[in-house]
């Protein structure tokens, strides 16, 4: 937690309610930098600004006028930023139980091992001369094949939806070379927004699968849909809900008996490690997504990575070069039948090492416990919380319902209580969701903490959750006119 | 185990003591965590991956004598991944943790850091872009470029189904554009180039009613400074085209200025701000003209207020995105590269206008001298290319270049080779340090 001016902590007593019926629990206020009434740290440009003309390296028709920027000198410049971040959340403030985005904490030692001078090297380097950062490579690709139960990976997508474009242009390289036209691929409707997008991306038509009764894949929907415009059916397991899709051997015979392709999408994999893999259910292509399972920090968006698994006869279609270790070493190799590419070199380097550091780190008893200890979390979570979870057995996450109360709004009242809420209205089959994935680094008393702020939450007035969080840095934001009068830049403020 | 440490042979991240456990265990009603996992036989695995955990120690051991295997080459390399020195405050500073390991601002209420940060950042882009709209990231340069042919074909200000780009596009480049208009059923087709830059006549004969969208870059990838850039903004204009500038936020801080010269759309490597070397790992600059703002791939921060009237900031206009508006959606990225976008604002603003308008000049001096002294050699001429160089050159070789590359990288250095008889060079102010001992190894080897 951050030491700023606001950083206080209070405590509603160790046991029972407290006086105003609150569970007890820990709850912190945020470090906020107000300068007035209405205005917390000023922008950059609102320090020091200088306007520049180009000197006489070129001639002034191959030149700009004038350029202005802001210029804080290097002690201003660390105050600010340090300020910026003193107002942000992250895993290291606090549990950040976001649905479907796998918030681990993020060991310090991969960003170390990802700093080595020696791995910074230009990507047109011979590959003679850089078998460490091949290894390297090498090395993960391996670790990802036999974690997911695949035959062949690539790590060149940089981010997890990048992994999905990668997959369904293998699969369309796929039906291309065996002459196969197809023009679909079907989609549960619990999804995420990144398969329909990525479908579309690649040309198909998406084809979405309502959810049985029980939240799983509706088998005799899957069957009516399944056709020879079928080219790949895109599925997470455990599902959205966290439900594991015990029809899984199933839902491969009938796509693959109408000859497309089941592509696994990594987001959930977390539930899954050292219990089940991909390869072994009748997935023939998946995606990793690195910086949920694997631990690499979100940056706050990224950057990311999602490799991609495959199996042997789609190997091929991966895109080039991959690493591949020989007698004489490593090598880049390139297939003819390759997709083009996803990323103009190889990928996020600086992510994919931190990756492989993490996978190494925990080793097989490790990753068989982060599994263990995620789903335990989730589960010991949704006991303690006084919302329905609609949906079950669920794992590493779960879909807990506000009932009559608006989610926005009771996500937005735990911020008072000191934690960042689960993600909030998704998916649409449970409704006024709050899908909640605590992942295994909470222990038992910041789940504790975590189950009083959703019940303090829910057990707050409508007005209280309407009016909330008062206990940020920013109070509840006006969303409608941010959108309606666009502001986008310190240029668009002068206007 | 009473109290404190974890369990042995777990992973180091999940702090629950055994006591803890059990006492989880028992309010979820359960024997044991295996109980809760719901796989049918089977599908479930009971091997092992064979990976073996390792300490902290034994970890960065391992790493460290990998990677001392790749051989300590001074690098003259660029062609698209570019080094500027990186100011230690701009490591320190955005390895805070509160950064570091926050996520998408979904709750912008607890994440006005990071989103101010983002704003900050669009707003650099539009200063050196002269365009209303940046966002704040795409993954690289090529995935950027393939995001601009889509968004023209999605605008009505445009229409066609061929997107135009130099024939001496890097190859990566090419590819991911491919890959990306592949869907939309659009089609890549180059045109000639001239001395490293456009062939402005040839491109004029290229552009026709058919031309969605018209590339160029300054600087090419040859290090040449694009002199006829209006024209070509002309050229797609008059084709009902859009015309789509590619560069780097280095270059554009003397460069004219895009929006000068007609640019619609601007992509290109913002990472060569705050981001050393990485193998090709990148930052994707995006900027276009107000009018395509509902039309934008990726993620926006605007200015709004909160419930106080305080100045407060948020991601916006999210419906064009795929969380919400699914296959119809403008992209399908989700995570971008925001935590690389926040390193180049702080490279920015450390550097000011003065600090990068001096590196820029010192791309264009260093790559001028450095070709004059190469030229000076026997057996070498530089640059190939009778135009203005930003940072990088080609070289022509009498001697076979695949030989004399080989030759220096025995002498430690690293230069790309184009062709049988052409290197190219790339110098800046990370690597201008060695110029000297460059010159003198090719004078070792090239004759």
């Amino acid at each position: 937690m951050s030491d700023g001016p606001g950083g206080k902590e209070s405590r509603t007593g160790q046991n029972g309610p407290t006086e105003n019926g609150r569970e007890p629990g820990r709850t912190y206020d945020q470090a906020t930098y107000a300068v007035s009434d209405d205005e917390n740290e000023p922008l950059l440009t609102e320090k020091r600004s200088d306007t520049v003309e180009p000197g006489d390296a070129l001639p002034d028709d191959l030149t700009r006028d004038d350029l202005t920027l802001p210029n804080p000198e290097e002690p201003e410049l660390a105050r600010h930023y340090t300020r910026l971040s003193q107002m942000n959340w992250s895993v290291e403030s606090g549990p950040y139980p976001l649905g479907s985005c796998t918030m681990k904490y993020n060991p310090p030692v991969t960003e170390d091992v990802a700093a080595d001078p020696n791995g910074a090297v230009h990507p047109d380097r011979s590959a003679d001369s850089i078998q460490g950062t091949l290894g390297l490579l090498a090395g993960l690709q391996d670790y990802l094949a036999r974690i997911g139960g695949m035959d062949a990976v690539s790590l060149q997508p940089p981010a997890g939806a990048a992994g999905e474009f990668t997959g369904i242009a293998v699969a369309r390289a796929y039906h291309r070379a065996n002459g196969d036209d197809r023009s679909e691929v079907l989609i549960p409707s619990s999804a995420h927004g990144t398969n329909f997008a990525t479908a579309a991306l690649a040309g198909y038509d998406v084809v979405e699968l309502p959810s049985a009764e029980d939240g799983r894949v509706d088998m005799e929907a899957l069957e009516a849909a399944v056709s020879e415009d079928t080219a790949a059916l895109m599925l997470t397991n455990p599902n959205t809900v966290g439900l594991f899709e015990r029809d899984i051997e199933a839902v491969a015979d009938v796509v693959h008996d109408a000859g497309g392709l089941l592509y696994y999408d990594g987001a959930n994999l977390n539930a899954l490690l050292g219990r089940a893999r991909p390869g072994d259910m009748g997935f023939d292509i998946m995606h990793y997504n690195v910086h949920k399972t694997f631990a690499t920090p979100h940056g706050g968006g990224g950057p990311g990575a999602g490799p991609v698994g495959v199996t042997e006869e789609l190997a091929p279609f991966l895109p080039n070069p991959r690493v591949e270790a020989t007698d004489s070493g490593y090598e880049l190799v390139e297939s003819d039948e390759a997709i083009e590419n996803v990323h103009g070199f190889q990928g996020n380097w600086l992510v994919l090492v931190k990756a492989y550091a993490y996978i190494a780190r925990l080793g097989d008893s490790g990753l068989r416990d982060a599994s263990a200890k995620a789903v335990l979390n989730a589960n010991y979570l949704a006991e303690q919380i006084d919302l329905d979870v609609p949906y079950g057995p669920f794992h590493h996450e779960f879909a807990a319902t506000a009932g009559d109360a608006a989610a926005a709004d009771v996500a937005k009242r735990m911020l008072d209580f000191g934690v960042h809420p689960p993600t909030t209205n998704w998916p649409e089959m449970v409704p006024e969701a709050m899908l909640t994935e605590p992942t295994e680094i909470e222990s038992k008393q910041s789940l504790d903490d975590l189950a009083a702020a959703f019940n303090n939450a829910l057990g707050s007035s409508e007005d209280e959750r309407h009016d909330a969080p008062s206990r940020t840095t920013a109070k509840r934001i006006d969303q409608t006119s941010a959108a309606r009068e666009p502001r986008l830049s310190w240029q668009a403020l002068e206007e | 185990m009473s109290h404190g440490s974890p369990q042995q042979g777990g992973s180091p991240y999940a702090p629950h003591t055994d006591a803890e456990t059990a006492a989880m265990l028992d309010a979820v009603g359960v024997d044991d965590e295996a109980d809760l996992f719901d796989i049918p036989d089977p599908v479930a695995f009971d091997g092992e991956f064979g990976i073996e955990p390792r300490s902290e120690q034994a970890l960065r051991r391992e790493f460290s004598e990998l990677l001392a295997e790749n051989d300590d080459l001074t690098e003259f390399l660029g062609r698209g991944h570019y080094e500027h020195y990186v100011p230690s405050v701009v490591d320190s500073l955005s390895k805070r943790s509160e950064f570091l390991t926050s996520y998408t601002q979904y709750q912008p209420e607890i994440t006005q850091g990071f989103l101010q940060a983002l704003f900050e950042y669009q707003s650099m882009l539009v200063e050196l872009t002269g365009l209303e709209i940046a966002n704040c990231s795409m993954y690289d340069a090529a995935t950027a470029l393939g995001e601009a042919a889509l968004l023209a074909e999605r605008v009505r200000s445009a229409d066609g189904e061929v997107v135009l780009v130099p024939e001496i596009l890097r190859e990566g480049k090419r590819s991911v554009l491919e890959n990306y208009v592949d869907g939309a059923e659009l089609r890549v087709e180059s045109y000639p180039t001239e001395g490293g830059t456009a062939d402005v006549d040839a491109l004029a004969d290229a552009v026709d009613e058919e031309t969605l969208f018209v590339y160029a870059e300054t600087p090419t990838v040859r290090g040449c400074i694009e002199p006829n850039l209006a024209e070509i903004g002309e050229l797609a204009d008059e084709a009902g085209a859009l015309f789509c500038l590619g560069s780097d936020p280095v270059a554009l801080s003397i460069l004219e200025e895009p929006a000068s010269v007609g640019a619609d759309v601007v992509v290109g490597e913002a990472g060569v701000l705050g981001l050393p070397t990485a193998y090709g790992m990148g930052l994707g600059m995006f900027a276009c003209k107000e009018e395509f703002l509902r039309q934008v791939p990726g993620r926006l921060v605007g200015a709004s207020e909160d419930a106080d009237g305080t100045r407060a900031y948020t991601l916006t206009l999210q419906t064009r995105e795929q969380h919400i508006r699914k296959q119809r959606a403008t992209s399908n990225i989700c995570t971008n590269q925001a935590w690389v976008a926040l390193r180049a604002a702080m490279h920015a603003a450390y550097l000011g206008a003065d600090g990068l308008v001096d590196i820029a000049e010192d791309c264009v001096t260093l790559a001028r001298d450095l070709a004059a002294d190469l030229d000076d050699i026997t057996g070498l001429r530089a640059p190939v290319d009778d135009r203005h160089h930003f940072r990088e050159f080609v070289v022509g070789t009498d001697q076979p270049a695949g030989a004399i590359a080989d030759d220096l990288e025995a002498e430690g250095f690293a230069v790309h080779v184009l062709g049988e008889h052409r290197l190219q060079v790339c110098i800046t102010d990370a690597n201008a340090h060695a110029a000297d001992d460059l010159v003198a190894a090719f004078e070792e080897v090239a004759a």
